[in-house]
């Protein structure tokens, strides 16, 4: 895909360019996030992206990967994670045989034993190192993902600040390394807690919302090419119509997908009240939610097949 | 520099200004990234000018509201007018000594017996209703409440530290072989560690809970100052608003002036089920309430839906670790729950008390310090 060592990111001049692109491979962009994206790589800030769960945060890092043609890095977040999972750790049990072996062999220049003990190979590159090392083969940045970062607790997020800020990495039996081109990364919040102010502050903060109408059947029939224009845009506005309900979990163009996926798995050309209730566990994913669209009846959510949606698109 | 670029900048510094004034952080570090990401955009572009700002200055969703009103206005050339003053929660000002009994009374008397006049008033203002106070005596409880004790309330972390049994730490046993050269020499343990279980605590502001709101706020105050980033505060009664951050202030005299001028509903009606509501959907579902101790300060005055109330009731209960009560009204004589929304939200509380007092207060900071380890009552 190298493109005879054309690098994709020089193609890149507006926004609008990006947009192009990413719609190239499947991801389409609006305004806002084109530009985002487009600062977070002339800029070379982290781009910090929050929003509903299921709005693409974490497909637009893929996609922004695959179209500049360089590696993805992916840091899933979790309460507890610390240094050795995320940056670098040493591999004990392989530092032991070596050891042993070197014994076995009769070496006993303990000095000697000790400089191969700490060598580059017994290095474990966790997510961060690995983002701050490895380039594309062009020797484009990587693009490295920090998901969920809300999940991680407090002490993880400073220890994070501190790698962001200069992308540099130093292991006290190594010395320092240093990323001879800094990663394009990407930060995903669910909002499940406040993150601290000092992390956004060196981000650029993008609110993701859910799409609107026109785009959310432009997505499925893009993503869903199986599925008919009528299904597609069908399941938009139900979808649409199902987040202006008081639903505990509104339904993401993810849940969109996964229906129309559905839908398309059991041969549906259309969706009717008999299909929508058999795949709504696509859709909805608590009780209370899919008991509360039953009681308001699936076919007033499908509206009466007319052809202007009720609903907005805005 | 050229005039162009000047007047750009010129142009942001001024729009940073409004955004600050309209409550967004946008402060110089934002601002120097605004002009960064002008540079790498159109500048005569309106919708680039729009996102290079709405990127660089906002820092969360309740900021693009006023970003949108302010580049509205700045760049539209009107002047945005000045903010809408609620009504003032009423603060009262502390002061640092304890009140004498008498203020009539001689300077020659034994400092002792000062001291010990002032103890004995602390018993007699521990058990009294704080709507019940004269400016001194309220003075003096506020002053007690901000030396309250909220630590407390542990839950187990998923992060490990060194332990003398537990679970066998595998990484340091063999980093401590490699250091002698491959002798196992000893075994090395480690448990989980424990961390401050995070406490939300929502405050009713409303008509009938003004005279304890104060009180309760600068208990909260307490909380968010003592637990730091492990406290949430929000105020309830015809709106829903997160009050963590003006509460962080050290100082609680600022600490409740920013309260008071933030809260824009103070002394309304009561939709406490569509607040909680509001609660479960933008912040407690997310996260915030799982596994937190929920304190909820209301009288449960309930103008809109009981059902309502009992339903959000019931989502918060499986949510939180546990849900506390607090009805001042409970301590008058013969009270009995018998208002709808009490009773409807009664059977997901796991404690159900006072809270009109400093007494009561120390007893709640001692519950929410407490590991509660029995069932929740029926």
């Amino acid at each position: 895909m190298g493109r005879n060592g054309h690098s994709p990111e020089a193609d890149i001049g507006s926004p609008a360019d990006l947009a192009d692109l990413l719609d190239k491979h499947e991801y389409l962009a609006d305004e806002g996030l084109a530009t985002a994206c487009f600062l977070a790589m002339r800029m070379r800030r982290p781009l910090f992206l929050e929003g509903e769960a299921g709005v693409g945060k974490t497909e637009l890092a893929k996609t922004v990967a695959t179209a500049l043609d360089t590696p993805l890095i992916r840091l899933q977040c979790y309460e507890g994670i610390d240094a050795a999972q995320a940056l670098y750790d040493w591999d004990f049990p392989r530092q032991l045989l070596h050891l042993r072996a070197a014994e076995a062999a009769g070496i006993d220049d303990v000095g000697a034993i000790e400089a191969q003990l700490y060598d580059r190979r017994f290095l474990i590159a966790r997510p961060l190192l690995q983002a701050i090392e490895r380039t594309s083969e062009r020797g484009a940045p990587s693009v490295l993902l920090v998901d969920e970062v809300d999940r991680a607790d407090d002490e993880f997020e400073a220890f994070l600040l501190e790698v962001l800020s200069d992308f540099t990495i130093s292991i006290p039996e190594l010395g320092t390394i240093r990323a001879e081109v800094p990663p394009l990364v990407v930060l995903t919040s669910n909002r499940t807690r406040e993150v601290h102010d000092a992390l956004k502050r060196r981000c650029l903060y993008h609110w993701l919302e859910h799409p609107s109408f026109d785009r959310e059947v432009a997505i499925i029939r893009r993503r869903m090419p199986e599925a008919s224009g009528v299904l597609a845009s069908q399941v938009a506005r139900a979808a649409q119509a199902l987040r202006g309900q008081d639903l505990l979990k509104p339904p993401g163009i993810a849940e969109s997908l996964d229906w129309a996926q559905a839908l398309v798995a059991l041969g549906a050309r259309e969706l009717d009240p008999d299909t929508a209730a058999r795949t709504l566990g696509a859709v909805l994913k608590y009780r209370e939610d899919t008991q509360r669209v039953l009681d308001a009846g699936l076919a007033a959510l499908l509206g009466d097949g007319g052809e202007q949606p009720s609903v907005r698109t805005g | 520099m050229p005039a162009m670029a000047r007047d750009a900048t010129e142009t942001v510094v001024g729009f940073a200004r409004t955004l600050r004034a309209a409550g967004v952080d946008a402060g110089p570090d934002r601002v120097q990234a605004m002009i960064e990401a002008l540079h790498d955009l159109d500048v005569l572009n309106p919708r680039d000018v729009y996102w290079a700002g709405r990127l660089t200055t906002c820092s969360g969703p309740d900021d693009l509201d006023r970003y949108d009103r302010c580049f509205a206005a700045y760049f539209s050339g009107r002047k945005p007018g000045p903010p809408k003053r609620a009504a003032q929660v009423v603060v009262y000002r502390q002061v640092a000594m304890p009140a004498p009994r008498d203020g009539g009374e001689e300077e020659s008397g034994p400092e002792r017996d000062k001291t010990l006049a002032a103890a004995s008033e602390t018993e007699v203002l521990r058990v009294r209703d704080v709507t019940r106070l004269s400016v001194a005596e309220r003075a003096e409880v506020n002053r007690l409440i901000a030396l309250l004790d909220a630590d407390g309330a542990l839950r187990r972390s998923l992060r490990y530290t060194p332990a003398r049994r537990g679970a066998l730490d595998r990484e340091r046993t063999v980093r401590a072989m490699l250091r002698r050269g491959g002798e196992t020499s000893r075994l090395y343990h480690r448990a989980h560690r424990y961390r401050p279980r995070r406490v939300v605590m929502l405050v009713d502001v409303s008509g009938s809970m003004s005279p304890y709101a104060d009180a309760l706020l600068r208990f909260a105050h307490v909380l968010v100052r003592r637990r730091g980033r492990n406290a949430e505060v929000f105020s309830v009664g015809t709106r829903l608003t997160r009050l963590t951050r003006e509460l962080r202030q050290r100082d609680v005299d600022t600490a409740m002036a920013a309260v008071s001028s933030t809260i824009p509903d103070w002394s309304g009606g009561t939709r406490l089920g569509d607040e909680l509501k509001e609660f479960g959907d933008q912040w407690g579902q997310r996260g915030m309430a799982r596994g937190a101790v929920l304190v909820i300060a209301s009288d449960g005055w309930e103008r809109g839906d009981v059902a309502q109330l009992g339903a959000q009731m019931a989502r918060l209960s499986r949510l939180a670790h546990r849900v506390v009560w607090v009805n001042p009204h409970k301590a008058q004589p013969g009270y009995e729950p018998l208002t709808a929304g009490m009773r409807a939200a009664l059977p997901f509380v796991d404690d159900f008390v006072e809270g009109h007092s400093l007494g009561a207060l120390e007893e709640l900071a001692r519950l929410i310090g407490r590991e509660h380890t029995g069932g929740r009552r029926a």
